[in-house]
């Protein structure tokens, strides 16, 4: 099941094309990772599913069904670009933004309330926006995002300026908030956070979906056959195995050696060739990194 | 509708409750009053010390036509030592009036002498005096000549008294015949005032609108924003709100200026003042300056009327130069590239104004006529107009296309400013800016 889809989207500026024929499925409940360089379209993208902007052409699903107006109070969206108005008291700024999700003064409280305890800033309440760190205004900015219990959370860049404390808060309140069954989509460039968090990706490039699926099944299918043995020896020689040999580092009890498989060679093979050698402590195929994935797909 | 409220609530009350403007709203009508009366209180101010004024009259004629003030005493002295009087002078004595001779032959033979520069308002005082005297004399002796008759004296007497006093009151002819006394003077004052007091609103408030939306777009909020509203509201909220405000502060000061105006009028004129007044004699009371004539033909502008429409064209004109400074600051990042997109709106803002002041000296005239029809100087031009009796048909026209066109650039700002204010980066071009309008 999927909660937002998007089908053939299109968003023409002037000269430029902002995404071409952009489709996109996240699944219900899950961590959805939208990816890509700067300028690929990613914030376009996210503009129309928040309604900000219209798609040219192509539609936006939301649960299956044609995104209307009233569907933006079930979406939470924290844009890159935020901010809060400076001079206005921090309790109040998150009142206005809460109200404006239409949610009642009482309720609106309420929810204020519990957050900026939980977030430990209730001393902050009277104080004017301005008075505050940065990492402080992005608490505040993350509460006014999900006060409104929304079904969709859309998050562009919300690492950005958090200390690794506060990052360590932000992660942890998401994978909550999965658990919770809300479906979140998170725009980074921070790749070890996808890796951490997201269960699926798609990755944009030039305005166009590039490479979609989960970041299991993607790093899988970016693998370049390189095999990590940990050798129980000090004294490796490739002479004996005749393989290509990308980095050997030899300790006092054992050898960490990455080869890479030949293509015709089946991977019982190598092992066996290993283990007529050496003994093997630790044996283990390796994935490309999230960053590698991204970096072969785009320059390609 | 529930987040238009929200936010024009929002933009209100964080606007009224600051500081500095609450500061300005009630302070203004005092510092207002205070520069219309205190000037007027001043001068009735009683000079308590009391001089004498020695007169030497060896004539003999026009010595009892001197009659003491309450400021100044004449000493009347015969055939006195003229340098008895002047070792005096400084002391007790004020001044010495010397009169040698029938002034209706010899005019010259008055001489005033005082240790300090006598006041303006005693010299012509004691000269009025003499010169009705003097008249008087002439008179008499060319009534004693044997080819003029008595009554014909009598006559000349008349027109000396009263013919020299004619000031031209205007009416005005109304459309059902009515007739109407009407200050020119005051018109044009009152013409001059509004004119002034919308121009300076609607610049002050539609910078306020540039400002707030450019505060907006600067602090980044927003994206936040319209990820919860739609960005036709913020504008609609923004214009709205401070248009309010504005409002707030005309109708607070309307009121304060009515109540100070009132209480200050019937502190000057209660009998008490006016006898004061009347006393000061000199330069005020000759001079013409009557404040009561003026309280009177200020009764006869059509006060109505013209706060009404100075609200309409107070609304109609804000929104319209609101929606354009909204436009300029949601299409630029910071406030130099402001400048570019400022310059015309602020050249024609000043045309209107001045062909509203020119348009006081005629208020019927082309320039007038069509200032007054043209939306972008019409709220201005129209408020010199109004005081002066404009038809009809007129302000209906005038209104109908203020209306209309703001209507046409609310739209247009609308659809430039949700574009605007995503666009960072590079000062965009008119040319780019009209594109955004088609952007969907």
């Amino acid at each position: 099941m999927h909660y937002v889809e998007t089908k053939d989207v299109v968003k023409q500026f002037s000269q430029h094309r902002a995404l071409n024929k952009v489709s996109i499925r996240v699944p219900k409940g899950a961590v959805f990772g939208l990816l890509g360089p700067n300028g690929a379209g990613k914030t376009t993208l996210i503009r129309i599913i928040t309604r900000i902007t219209a798609p040219d052409s192509g539609e936006v699903l939301l649960d299956g069904k044609p995104l209307e107006r009233e569907d933006i109070y079930k979406i939470g969206y924290l844009p890159e670009e935020r901010g809060l108005y400076k001079k206005m008291k921090v309790g109040d700024q998150a009142m206005y933004l809460a109200r404006l999700k239409g949610m009642s003064r009482d309720h609106a409280h309420q929810e204020v309330s519990k957050w900026f305890k939980k977030f430990d800033i209730m001393d902050w309440y009277n104080r004017k926006v301005e008075e505050l760190s940065k990492g402080m205004q992005q608490k505040v900015q993350f509460i006014s995002t999900i006060i409104h219990n929304p079904d969709l959370l859309i998050f562009d860049e919300p690492f950005s300026g958090f200390d690794p404390v506060n990052t360590e808060l932000i992660k942890q309140e998401m994978l909550k908030l999965k658990a919770e069954g809300k479906t979140i989509i998170l725009s980074t460039h921070n790749m070890e956070s996808v890796e951490a968090l997201c269960d699926e990706i798609a990755l944009i490039n030039k305005s166009e979906v590039v490479l979609q699926g989960s970041v299991y099944q993607l790093r899988n299918e970016h693998k370049k056959d390189i095999y990590k043995f940990r050798l129980l020896t000090n004294s490796f020689d490739n002479e004996l195995l005749n393989l290509q040999v990308l980095s050997n580092e030899q300790y006092n009890e054992f050898t960490d050696v990455r080869v890479k498989k030949p293509e015709e060679m089946e991977h019982s093979q190598l092992i066996k060739l290993m283990l007529d050698k050496y003994k093997i402590a630790a044996f283990e195929e390796e994935l490309p990194t999230m960053n590698e994935v991204f970096i072969e797909t785009v320059t390609e | 509708m529930d987040a238009l409220k929200i936010i024009i609530s929002r933009e209100y009350i964080s606007r009224v409750t600051k500081k500095s403007f609450i500061l300005l709203t009630i302070l203004m009508p005092f510092l207002f009053t205070a520069l219309i009366f205190v000037p007027y209180w001043l001068s009735t101010i009683q000079d308590s010390e009391e001089r004498k004024i020695v007169v030497i009259d060896n004539s003999g004629f026009y010595a009892p036509e001197f009659k003491s003030t309450e400021n100044y005493t004449f000493e009347i002295v015969g055939d006195a030592n003229i340098s008895d009087q002047q070792s005096r002078l400084g002391k007790d004595l004020y001044a010495i009036l010397q009169i040698t001779d029938d002034l209706s032959k010899d005019p010259k033979a008055v001489t005033f002498l005082s240790e300090k520069q006598a006041p303006l308002d005693l010299l012509s005082s004691i000269e009025r005096t003499l010169s009705e005297k003097v008249s008087e004399q002439k008179l008499e002796a060319l009534s004693h000549s044997d080819n003029v008759d008595s009554k014909t004296i009598d006559q000349v007497k008349q027109i000396i008294e009263s013919g020299s006093r004619i000031s031209l009151s205007t009416m005005k002819w109304g459309k059902g015949g009515s007739i109407s006394e009407t200050s020119t003077v005051v018109a044009s004052i009152v013409g001059g005032v509004f004119t002034v007091l919308i121009y300076m609103f609607i610049m002050i408030y539609g910078a306020m609108v540039m400002q707030a939306v450019m505060e907006e777009k600067r602090s980044r909020i927003v994206e936040v924003m319209i990820s919860s509203v739609k960005p036709v509201y913020m504008l609609i909220g923004k214009i709205v709100g401070i248009g309010l405000v504005g409002i707030t502060q005309l109708v607070f000061w309307g009121i304060m200026i009515g109540i100070l105006f009132i209480g200050a009028t019937a502190f000057f004129t209660n009998p008490e003042q006016a006898g004061q007044m009347a006393a000061v004699g000199g330069s005020m009371a000759t001079e013409g300056f009557d404040i009561e004539g003026a309280l009177a033909s200020i009764m006869t502008v059509n006060w109505f009327e013209i706060i009404f429409f100075f609200l309409i064209y107070f609304i109609g004109g804000f929104i319209m130069f609101a929606s354009i400074f909204a436009t300029i600051g949601s299409a630029v990042d910071n406030e130099e590239d402001t400048q570019q997109f400022m310059t015309p709106i602020t050249l024609l803002m000043l045309f209107a104004f001045y062909a509203g002041f020119y348009s006081i000296n005629n208020p019927d005239g082309p320039l007038a006529f069509w200032g007054s029809l043209i939306p972008i100087t019409s709220p201005i031009v129209m408020m010199v107009r109004l005081p002066f009796g404009v038809p009809l048909w007129e302000k209906l026209l005038s209104v109908v296309l203020l209306y209309g066109s703001f209507i046409l650039t609310s739209i247009m700002a609308a659809k430039i400013y949700r574009v605007g204010i995503l666009m960072y980066g590079k000062k965009p071009s008119i040319k780019e800016i009209i594109k955004w309008m088609k952007y969907k």
